[in-house]
């Protein structure tokens, strides 16, 4: 046993598991928890009050509502492709769970699953993946609506892609790597201008690119204004109108999961992750404030603005955001060179 | 290659996680059948035909589209994470490479390929 424990790949492999399970226990408390959050902010957002019987101001909530998703009946429609139809809601839940292993929480390697070269590279291909799970769900339900949904979906989600990768090369060309923990670490520079410090957080060097991020992020969420994919007034509920019970569940907790794992990147990326005021024990806090702070964000957005139309939505992601993040692009890599040279 | 076992580690994780959820639900919940359970939603309107239609082809040239400009991205990663080192000569020919897809995109404009009407 000793001489098993003392081989490195086996410590490593230990030291992984322990941290997987922490991390993902941890998300999926915290998805409940959104869950909660934004029903009780949508509800003081309309005079009501939100849920509120089951246990001390509606806080057991969550938990009520897992247990009677696992309780419903299922049904599965007879002509849809059984196959499919099973898989596309664990590929909603499994890449939005995997992002979580490049999200630095906090300084050092302990608060980091897996801190690779390549972090960044990792989430948006995995992120990428759940475009998969609505449009395969879409299409094996067999039904026009779901169909709809999914293709719909499909469209935007790979249209806003692009924007959303195109604005993160702004920060790469600042930053210097790809890899998160060095992203992170390149934003800890305080500058003083007039005896006020001015955090070297990206959001400041890049704000066209945070916006356009943001915006993306809520259309690669499938969130209000870009919830087209489950337009209740016109497809039902779109791609998942024919699911029921714990795949529907899983849906529902891979889309919350999406906007935690984009809103850790967005901290990661223009936020300055855990830098903030303090010892850097503190580090974890600051990324759960500002991680917080974009997911009430998220719920605020989603309870405030009207959906967009579709030929609205394809101007806005081809003839708006993909232009301006190609301009931001040869705009900052113009001003780092011009800097960079007056400096040499 | 061994930082990326923790990544190895969270995919299995997460499919057992999924796999199970889905698996110990189908266990446990009522079935109770029904043609008129089993025919799919439309409203509560018997389902006309089958939905293996035909859909329009404005999807298609957007996943074509899509895959043109991704690639774009994809040299564009690289380029921007040694962009320090390649000094001028970098930017230029870069913006050389945008010029290019540019016409593409221009073209694409102009054939109205991203107009839904």
């Amino acid at each position: 046993m000793a001489a098993l424990w003392n081989q490195p790949d086996v410590q490593v492999a230990v030291w992984a598991l322990l941290k997987v399970g922490i991390i993902l226990n941890g998300m999926l408390i915290l998805v409940s928890y959104m869950i909660f959050a934004e029903r009780k902010i949508a509800g003081h957002m309309q005079a009501r009050t939100g849920p509120n019987r089951v246990g001390w101001f509606g806080f057991m909530q969550p938990w009520a509502d897992v247990l009677k998703l696992f309780f419903k009946e299922e049904f599965i429609p007879a002509e849809a492709n059984r196959v499919i139809f099973h898989i596309a809601p664990m590929l909603a839940v499994i890449p939005a769970l995997v992002t979580f292993a490049v999200v630095p929480f906090g300084p050092g390697p302990a608060l980091v699953g897996a801190d690779v070269n390549v972090g960044l590279l990792v989430f948006l291909a995995m992120s990428s993946l759940g475009v998969y799970a609505i449009t395969l769900g879409g299409w094996a339900s067999n039904n026009k609506y779901a169909l709809l949904g999914g293709l719909r979906s499909s469209a935007q989600m790979i249209s806003y892609e692009l924007a959303m990768g195109l604005s993160t090369i702004g920060v790469l060309m600042l930053a210097g790597s790809l890899s998160l923990v060095d992203i992170v670490h390149a934003q800890s520079k305080v500058a003083h201008v007039f005896g006020l410090p001015i955090p070297g957080w990206y959001v400041l060097y890049q704000p066209v690119a945070f916006v356009i991020f943001m915006i993306t992020a809520l259309a690669e969420t499938n969130r209000a204004p870009f919830d087209l994919p489950e337009a209740e007034g016109e497809l039902v509920a779109g791609f998942h109108t024919e699911y029921s019970s714990m795949k529907f569940g899983l849906f529902f907790l891979g889309e919350f999961m999406n906007v935690i794992s984009i809103s850790c990147i967005a901290v990661t990326l223009f936020l300055g992750g855990w830098n903030g005021p303090g010892p850097a024990s503190l580090g974890l806090l600051w990324f759960a404030l500002k991680l917080a702070l974009l997911l009430f964000f998220f719920i605020w957005i989603r309870w405030t603005y009207p959906r967009l139309r579709y030929d609205q939505l394809m101007n806005l992601g081809w003839k708006v955001l993909l232009p301006l993040a190609l301009a931001n692009i040869v705009l900052t890599a113009i001003a780092i060179q011009w800097v960079s040279g007056a400096a040499g | 290659m061994r930082e990326y076992l923790p990544i190895l580690l969270f995919l299995i994780v997460a499919a057992v996680f999924a796999g199970s959820t889905i698996g110990m639900s189908s266990l446990i919940v009522p079935r109770r059948r029904n043609a008129r359970k089993d025919s799919a939603y439309e409203c509560g309107v018997d389902p006309v035909g089958n939905a293996r239609a035909r859909f329009t082809i404005k999807f298609y040239l957007v996943a074509v589209v899509f895959i043109l400009f991704d690639i774009e991205a994809v040299f564009l990663y690289p380029w921007a994470v040694t962009f320090r080192q390649l000094g001028l000569y970098g930017l230029v020919e870069m913006l050389l490479f945008i010029v290019i897809l540019l016409v593409g995109y221009v073209y694409l404009l102009k054939k109205r390929a991203f107009e839904w009407d």
